[in-house]
């Protein structure tokens, strides 16, 4: 596995270079791609590094930012009530990316103000999560906060931000981490050239999809309930039966 | 070595889940109880989220039962009559418990309802155990037998609707087994379990069976249940993992098969009792999770959107 990535990443790099030199810097000033267009989650997923790589045109700061696909959630908060902790308030929350991760070459407040870090929306604090409905100001707050602080504690929004590596001025490279419980679905990685106040971006698309047999069985189990209940009714009856007839012989 | 669960959407190592079904397989072997009960909090505790645990676990039920009741039906052991008047009570009872699975599950409050129905019977069942288990090792001790009436009247017996099941040899109504099939109906719903340690005593002291017939005519209603729940839960909520079903179930055999020839060789009452102290101290520790201050009092649930 060492020896496969390290192959793909001396790949990318080379491609680069290669991208660098052929289009010489002035008319692109930003170019980006990665590792891994598509990433599957087979039955040995343990999570995966996606390498985002590139080049630019001369001196300036590269941020990246991922989103996962947007998601609609429901935060519930858990009172005690008799003696015991039950869910008792809820706030949903409506087009919440279900992952969000940023890597910097340098430390963002360095690299951008806030007002561009506001506009681009690039950071936790500057993400667009606001509850769906009117609710009260502190406790929107607090939902919000609870929000954030699961995503994060679940690995899927990233609580550093990340490191970007730039060599000669000229190209970067950055990892980006997709933890084994990562969403599936279209992720965006957009890639920024920051010259002071100055943006360029380029959106690099990821998608993110279960693969091989845990694919088709999820799909089997959502598409086809009324079969998929069956078989596995009669998988167990049969293991049953099997068992039965194994052990009887011992 | 991992496998990730396609519907439980987590990774787990196939050799603990294999482990897991084996001792739990041991136990209900060895002690002649299905072991559902023990498994959904198990389950739970690493890292399952409750309602597949509950509903995959009613998969594996169908799998574990079938070996028993095959045993029991080549012996001869099994009432049909009257199984299937429990089953005709206990396919409302699961459906009815299926769609409230759903409303709990849609308001949030599945999860508290799981782990409350647990704690309440994992600690009244442990505490009967436990005392009907010193109770008989004290009675062993004073070889004082008390002979007991072989039939009781009482107002059981004035309900309409009496049957007549031969092999239970019993004339009763047919409403008693039928709400008793509901009750357990509702439970293998909500619970994912095939209520036999529930089931069995009932059988035999509320309705009077012989306790020969009483395994295996109680297996032959619960493999019907689960099929039943694991079929609806499929359709309306989609939990139902086959890959972890199917892990459980194989270490689940195994170990039952294991548990029974150890069982057969060990002193029945004294084992009892560690497992009634077994189930009580789950019961207890699944209890003070409910009661003690948790660190997280926010929780979060994916509603949808366009993924």
């Amino acid at each position: 596995v060492i020896v496969a990535r390290r192959s793909i990443s001396v790949g990318a790099w080379l491609s680069a270079l290669l991208l660098c030199c052929t289009r010489a810097g002035a008319e692109v000033p930003l170019i980006a791609d990665s590792s891994q267009p598509l990433v599957e989650i087979n039955a040995g997923f343990v999570g995966t590094n996606v390498l985002v790589f590139g080049a630019k045109d001369g001196p300036g700061d590269v941020v990246i930012v991922v989103r996962g696909p947007i998601a609609d959630y429901s935060v519930r908060r858990k009172r005690r009530i008799a003696g015991v902790w039950l869910n008792a308030d809820r706030v949903d929350f409506q087009g919440v990316p279900s992952f969000y991760a940023v890597a910097s070459s340098r430390p963002l407040d360095k690299v951008m103000t806030p007002a561009v870090r506001s506009r681009e929306g690039v950071g936790i604090d500057h993400l667009e999560v606001a509850p769906a409905e009117q609710v009260d100001a502190a406790e929107g707050e607090a939902f919000t906060a609870a929000l954030i602080r699961i995503k994060q504690h679940a690995g899927l929004f990233g609580s550093e931000v990340g490191p970007v590596r730039i060599l000669a001025d000229r190209l970067f490279r950055a990892e980006i981490h997709l933890p084994s419980n990562v969403p599936t679905g279209k992720y965006d990685v957009e890639v920024m050239l920051v010259r002071d106040d100055d943006v360029i971006a380029q959106t690099v698309y990821l998608e993110v999809s279960k693969s091989g047999l845990g694919a088709d069985v999820y799909d089997f189990a959502h598409k086809q309930s009324a079969a998929y209940g069956l078989i596995a009714i009669f998988s167990a009856l049969l293991a049953g039966w099997a068992a039965h007839l194994v052990f009887r012989k011992i | 070595m991992q496998i990730y669960l396609p519907i439980a959407e987590i990774s787990l190592n196939v050799i603990l889940l294999l482990s897991i079904g084996g001792a739990v397989g041991l136990l209900s072997g060895m002690f002649g109880v299905g072991g559902g009960f023990l498994l959904t909090p198990i389950l739970i505790f690493i890292g399952v989220p409750p309602a597949i645990a509950v509903a995959t676990q009613a998969n594996q039920v169908v799998g574990s039962s079938v070996s028993g009741l095959l045993a029991h039906w080549s012996r001869d052991n099994v009432d049909f009559k009257m199984g299937s008047v429990l089953l005709a009570g206990g396919f409302i009872g699961s459906t009815v418990g299926v769609v409230l699975f759903g409303v709990l599950r849609r308001i949030g409050q599945i999860d508290l309802v799981i782990n409350l129905a647990y704690v309440i019977l994992l600690t009244s069942v442990g505490a009967l155990m436990l005392f009907e288990s010193l109770r008989a090792i004290l009675r062993m001790r004073w070889r004082a037998g008390m002979p007991r009436k072989l039939h009781q009247h009482t107002w059981v017996h004035g309900l309409p609707l009496k049957m007549r099941f031969r092999r239970s040899r019993l004339y009763i109504s047919a409403l008693l087994p039928l709400a008793l099939g509901f009750m357990i109906g509702v439970l293998a719903a909500i619970m994912g379990v095939g209520g036999a340690f529930l089931l069995v005593p009932a059988m035999i002291y509320l309705l009077g069976m012989p306790t020969r017939i009483v395994v295996g005519t109680s297996l032959f209603q619960t493999i019907f249940v689960t099929a039943n729940v694991t079929f609806l839960q499929a359709v309306q909520t989609h939990t139902v993992d086959v890959f972890l079903a199917f892990l459980l179930l194989i270490g689940g055999v195994i170990g039952a098969q294991i548990g029974g020839r150890i069982g057969a060789r060990l002193p029945a009452e004294q084992l009892r009792v560690l497992l009634a102290i077994l189930v009580l101290l789950l019961g207890i520790s699944l209890a003070s999770q409910l009661v003690r201050t948790p660190s997280e009092i926010y929780s979060l649930t994916p509603t949808g959107g366009n993924s």
